[in-house]
């Protein structure tokens, strides 16, 4: 339902879009990725300060981003995995703009604090399913994942070589409502994007290292994924599109890219 | 008078364009539903899609299966009907017969409030509430349930039921009831023995009219029932069809299979629906006809 007014917006925002073309500057539209809802805001905010051009971001989710730039109902696309052959080979071109750290999340109550991607791993595939097995207390583990289709999940998944294997016991639509269950849920454990954890859930290390911009740059935080930017490659984007673009990949946007959480690519 | 006559005319087109066009929305959605529906049905086989136990949309090799979704479905439902019906039933008779004027405006009151509050509300406060109570009283690792989305389902069915229950009992004509009383039945044997059997239709229509919002809820059970496609069990997480579009709409990419196969599953969900309309119409044609 979320989904579907979202699209509705879309829809009306589009109408919108096109309704005040006729003004003196175009906007930016952009569309896709909710996971990348802060740091594209806040690129948005700074560039329409700096040029007086309005830049608009509809969270639909990487694949109707994708699709939007493909039927040409946006600039530039947002998506938080890689482009996939397929897509590529239909015309798309992908820039990445930053990387995001996966954090594992668990209930501050867990005495657990440390887990290694294997171990990760074996949790989610249901190999281990009990949290003594681990080092935690007496208590079956509680996955909670995120729905077939999420760049989360996707991202999750393909990091921790658990692909079409998880044995979910909830499968929810939103990186918010995944923080309320496992704050809610003493033996719950899941997984969301590192700039949207918030003091109710614990962040575990990984391979014994913190989840932080620096361990994310430096590569030594493993569970991390791509923000792409996804363009036509054979059609020239909009003059303040191009501009946009520009800005957003150039060395003065990089402040603005790690103030929210992620960290820039270039 | 001929100007009159042709003002007439030109208001009663207006109106019939009006109405034309919610039967114009109803077909378009009716045909799109079936154009886009079809094709995967086509590619996956009815067999396999309505009676397949698998549901793996995104995996390697995709199954779609959707027994799992119709079956949580109706359970869900009927479990809902189970607890909000005997409730909303009692409370329309005591609301339309025992209740004093001041009691039945309150209760009025706070039933149609119970009516105007969002799903996501409902969804947000099961998500909250009960669902840790769940895990709690029955010790269960999570409480996300098929338990937890009938009880919620249960909830958002009783405004219907009480509301269409009360305006059936309320239009049982006061002679019959005054007869019973002086042939010497007690109040309470009038209710249930003159004043529901006149009811019977509309109670049934209600009764219908709960089961179609039931089946038709997405939001409030997308955040209480955990959305993991498993055969339906009062304890496990499950995913109904309503959830099952919902939740992978947004990310499917466009033209794939999976996409269509979501349209597939809206296409049952809709016939579900209109078989529960056609119900509803019988139970109402049949009142009007006595």
């Amino acid at each position: 339902m979320k989904k579907i007014i979202s699209l509705l917006a879309v829809a009306i925002l589009l109408v919108c879009v096109l309704a005040g073309c006729g003004s003196n500057k175009e906007a930016v539209a952009t569309d896709g990725s909710t996971s990348m809802n802060k740091v594209i805001s806040a690129l948005g905010e700074a560039f329409q300060a700096d040029t007086g051009i309005t830049v608009t971001y509809n969270a639909t989710g990487s694949g109707a981003g994708i699709q939007a730039v493909q039927e040409g109902r946006c600039d530039i696309g947002l998506s938080s995995r890689d482009l996939k052959d397929e897509e590529k080979a239909s015309g798309l071109e992908g820039k990445i703009l930053a990387y995001d750290g996966i954090a594992i999340i668990v209930n501050p109550q867990n005495p657990v604090s440390d887990l290694n991607l294997e171990t990760i791993a074996k949790i989610y595939t249901g190999e281990i399913t009990n949290w003594k097995e681990v080092g935690g207390d007496d208590a079956e583990i509680v996955l909670i994942g995120r729905e077939a289709g999420s760049g989360t999940r996707d991202g999750f998944e393909s990091i921790t070589d658990t692909k079409d294997k998880c044995q979910y016991r909830q499968e929810l639509t939103s990186t918010g409502d995944v923080i309320t269950t496992v704050a809610s849920n003493p033996n719950a454990i899941g997984y969301a994007s590192l700039a949207s954890v918030k003091d109710t859930v614990k962040a575990l290390t990984v391979n014994g290292v913190t989840p932080s911009e620096e361990t994310i740059k430096d590569g030594s935080y493993v569970v991390q994924r791509p923000f792409v930017l996804v363009t036509k490659k054979d059609t020239k984007l909009s003059e303040s599109a191009q501009k946009f673009f520009d800005y957003i990949t150039s060395e003065s946007a990089r402040e603005i890219i790690s103030d929210s959480g992620v960290v820039p690519a270039n | 008078m001929k100007k009159n006559r042709l003002f007439e005319n030109i208001v009663h087109g207006i109106f019939l364009i009006l109405g034309l066009i919610t039967v114009g929305c109803v077909l378009l959605i009716t045909v799109y539903l079936i154009i886009s529906g079809l094709p995967a049905i086509k590619e996956i086989g009815l067999f396999n899609f309505l009676f397949g136990k698998e549901w793996a949309s995104t995996a390697a090799e995709p199954k779609y299966g959707i027994l799992p979704f119709i079956l949580t479905s109706v359970y869900g439902t009927a479990g809902a009907i189970l607890i909000g019906v005997p409730i909303g039933f009692f409370a329309a008779v005591f609301l339309s017969k025992v209740a004093n004027k001041t009691v039945r405006g309150i209760i009025e009151a706070a039933v149609n409030l119970l009516a105007g509050i969002p799903s996501v509300v409902y969804g947000l406060v099961g998500m909250l509430v009960l669902v840790p109570a769940i895990r709690e009283i029955f010790h269960v690792p999570d409480g996300a349930s098929l338990l937890a989305a009938i009880i919620v389902l249960a909830i958002m069915i009783l405004p219907n039921i009480i509301k269409v229950s009360v305006t059936a009992l309320d239009a049982v004509p006061k002679e019959y009831e005054d007869a019973s009383l002086a042939l010497g039945a007690t109040p309470t044997e009038t209710f249930f023995k003159v004043s529901v059997p006149a009811a019977k239709s509309g109670i049934a229509a209600a009764v219908v009219l709960g089961v179609g919002r039931a089946i038709g809820e997405a939001m409030a059970i997308m955040m209480v029932a955990g959305n993991v496609a498993n055969m339906p069990s009062l304890f496990e997480s499950v995913r109904f069809l309503t959830t099952a579009v919902a939740s992978e709409m947004a990310y499917s990419s466009p033209g794939s299979l999976q996409r269509n196969a979501l349209f597939s599953i809206a296409l049952v969900l809709f016939l579900f629906i209109m078989l529960i309309n056609a119900t509803l119409n019988f139970f109402l044609k049949r009142d009007k006809e006595k």
